[in-house]
């Protein structure tokens, strides 16, 4: 990358002298495919998209007709906008911790291990591997309030499990349980950035009388910042568009009548699409997610630069 | 300790080079080997020659090696209770046992007659595979243009590259749709992988790492003796990226045979024999669901269920590195 970097740092006023004519035309003709792409599904994509979201699309037709803001204006108007964004920024909250501190379990306890770490490790990942409707197949007999052998277990103990499928209350923890399961991925990411941790730190720590726990967050907690912080935006862009898991859980059926507690943005911005073909309002609604995701991921990484430990470089 | 976070930027510099500027995706250091063998190094330097913390340690062990078996058990649970279900007749596949009273074998023969899984599989087998190989080339082909290549302009474009993967995929949901309307090709199965053909903007970013880390020698050599650009890209840098290559294959392969929101938007309106494996489950699971007007025969979305998972596991079974080496690769991109 450095070498990369060198070649390519010349001021601009000997960049025509610098570059070979042949050399620069075939490093376009290399990355032609990803200029259509990009202009069409991307960029032209948006294009088409922020017209769209201006306008009442006619499916039958094709027509578009220009109708100023009304789809944004509409937005706070419908009040199952504002209901299924508070169901999504309250999944994010609810979900997010939980897959990095479980993932985080998983990873410490995998970087204990020694032999055997390979095993244990490809036990955690293959809920990863599971396809999610083969994953939501099984946990929507396994979530059963009455039968669900979650409940079952959670009896042994003396504990009246909850209606987790029907409970508006207990709709958003199902979806964590299920996510939570197939963490592996986050997991893997912090595996990779334990072994990263100097062994050094460690022994000296424990020489100053630092217990495990102190250690944990002293130098652990620390030496990853980087993994966290990347893990908790990516977990979270993921979660504020959340769509499979709810949508097999209980936007499948159409006659259904799930909880509106269920009623994710992502599902509803789906249904607004693809079974209102309300194309205009669906756009707009996929560009205040877009401003949202923008603004937090914004906020996260704001953040990220204050607490982030970052080695050998001064960002 | 609760204020321990916040001192983190104050703890010095290390000798072990940081994740960012490590060789990436090398590979040759396999996990496996480094999980196995590091861990256990690490735990015997420190306590070498410290008798007081023999006890403490054996503690430890016993409570790590209690914690995986618990884990383990959580993780293993739901693929028992699965196999178990697909074995079950009708009446007994809620009763969450684990060793079925009744053991019918013929489930999996007749879920082929009650589901057209066939089908299925076939159709998402044709797009999982079309999708993973048009991905993995055309990405190749653009990182390969951005890591030799010197052009105008360059330092911009790939910015744009890495600023595409920040791109919810709900703001291009609608208009893609639209576009694959208005080309007439709604009711075919190109808008499920045909998008690809264009590259992709992490696979695009994991193969250009890759061929930065190749010795600049090995492609000055093969100028001198008189290969073109494409035979550059052709005879060295593909068959030595052959290792992350692999990794986008397999990646984008799983994507693809989970991919339910895309058959969602572009197969659900035609026939039941066209569906996806993803799309093909969700419709069994509503039509033999025990509640909801289904039929009941939930065993057969069991079966269905393990069969369909099947492919992955073997996937995994062979690419177990490369997932894993993959996933480990998409924090280092900051």
């Amino acid at each position: 990358m450095s070498q990369a970097r060198a070649t390519h740092t010349p001021v601009s006023e000997i960049r025509v002298k610098k570059y070979n004519r042949r050399e620069a035309i075939a490093g376009y003709l290399f990355i032609s495919p990803w200029i259509i792409g990009f202009l069409v599904f991307t960029a032209g994509a948006m294009g088409y998209s922020l017209v769209i979201s201006l306008s009442d699309y006619n499916l039958a037709t094709g027509d578009i007709s220009p109708t100023g803001i009304d789809n944004y204006a509409g937005l706070f108007e419908d009040p199952k906008v504002g209901l299924s964004l508070a169901n999504t920024l309250f999944y994010a909250v609810l979900a997010v911790p939980f897959e990095i501190v479980f993932a985080l379990l998983l990873a410490f306890v995998l970087n204990r291990v020694g032999r055997g770490a390979g095993f244990f490790r490809t036990v955690f990942y293959l809920p990863r591997m599971t396809p999610t409707v083969a994953t939501a197949s099984m946990f929507l007999l396994l979530l059963n309030g009455n039968t669900g052998a979650i409940n079952q277990f959670l009896a042994v103990f003396g504990i009246e499990g909850p209606q987790w499928l029907i409970d508006p209350d207990w709709v958003k923890p199902s979806i964590v349980l299920m996510t939570l399961w197939g963490v592996a991925g986050t997991m893997v990411i912090f595996l990779a950035a334990l072994k990263n941790v100097p062994v050094e730190l460690y022994e000296v720590a424990a020489l100053d009388g630092a217990g495990p726990v102190r250690q944990f967050f002293s130098i652990t907690v620390p030496m990853i910042s980087g993994a966290i912080f990347f893990n908790i935006i990516v977990l979270t862009i993921a979660a504020l568009q959340v769509f499979d898991q709810a949508y097999l859980l209980f936007w499948r059926d159409q006659t259904n009548a799930s909880p509106e507690s269920s009623l994710f943005y992502g599902v509803y911005l789906f249904q607004q699409a693809f079974r209102q073909f309300d194309f205009g309002f669906a756009a707009a609604m996929a560009w205040l997610l877009f401003v949202i995701i923008l603004l937090i991921t914004l906020v996260q990484v704001k953040m990220s630069n204050r607490f982030v430990y970052y080695e050998g470089d001064n960002r | 300790m609760s204020a321990s976070t916040s001192t983190g930027t104050s703890t010095g510099s290390s000798p072990e080079p940081s994740p960012n500027s490590g060789p990436i995706v090398g590979l040759p250091p396999a996990l496996d080997e480094e999980l196995a063998e590091r861990p256990a190094a690490r735990t015997e330097r420190r306590f070498a020659g410290d008798g007081r913390y023999r006890r403490r340690r054996a503690v430890a062990k016993g409570v790590l090696w209690t914690l995986l078996a618990a884990l383990s058990a959580l993780f293993l649970y739901p693929f028992v209770w699965l196999v178990a279900a697909s074995l079950k007749p009708r009446g007994e596949v809620f009763d969450n046992r684990l060793i079925p009273n009744t053991i019918l074998p013929g489930n999996y023969a007749e879920v082929w007659n009650q589901l057209p899984l066939f089908s299925w599989i076939l159709n998402s087998i044709v797009i999982a595979l079309l999708a993973a190989a048009l991905v993995s080339i055309s990405s190749s082909l653009v990182a390969f243009g951005f890591a030799y290549f010197r052009f105008p302009g360059r330092g911009i474009l790939f910015g744009l590259v890495l600023a595409t993967m920040m791109l919810p995929g709900a703001v291009t949901m609608v208009p893609q749709y639209l576009i694959w309307k208005n080309l007439g090709l709604l009711g075919t199965i190109l808008p499920l992988f045909a998008a690809n053909l264009f590259g992709s903007a992490f696979y695009i970013f994991l193969q250009r790492q890759f061929f930065l880390g190749l010795p600049k020698e090995l492609f000055e050599a093969a100028r001198l003796d008189g290969a073109s650009y494409f035979g550059l890209f052709r005879r060295i840098a593909l068959p030595l990226s052959i290792p992350s290559f692999v990794i986008i294959f397999l990646f984008e392969f799983q994507a693809s045979w989970n991919n339910l929101q895309g058959a969602l938007i572009y197969l659900n309106a035609g026939s039941v024999d066209g569906f996806t494996v993803p799309l093909g489950i969700a419709y069994a699971m509503t039509t033999f669901s025990p509640s909801n007007g289904g039929q009941g025969d939930y065993q057969y979305v069991m079966v269905a269920s393990v069969i369909v998972t099947i492919p992955m596991l073997l996937l995994f079974a062979f690419g177990q590195r490369y997932f894993i080496e993959g996933v480990a690769t998409q924090a280092r991109k900051g």
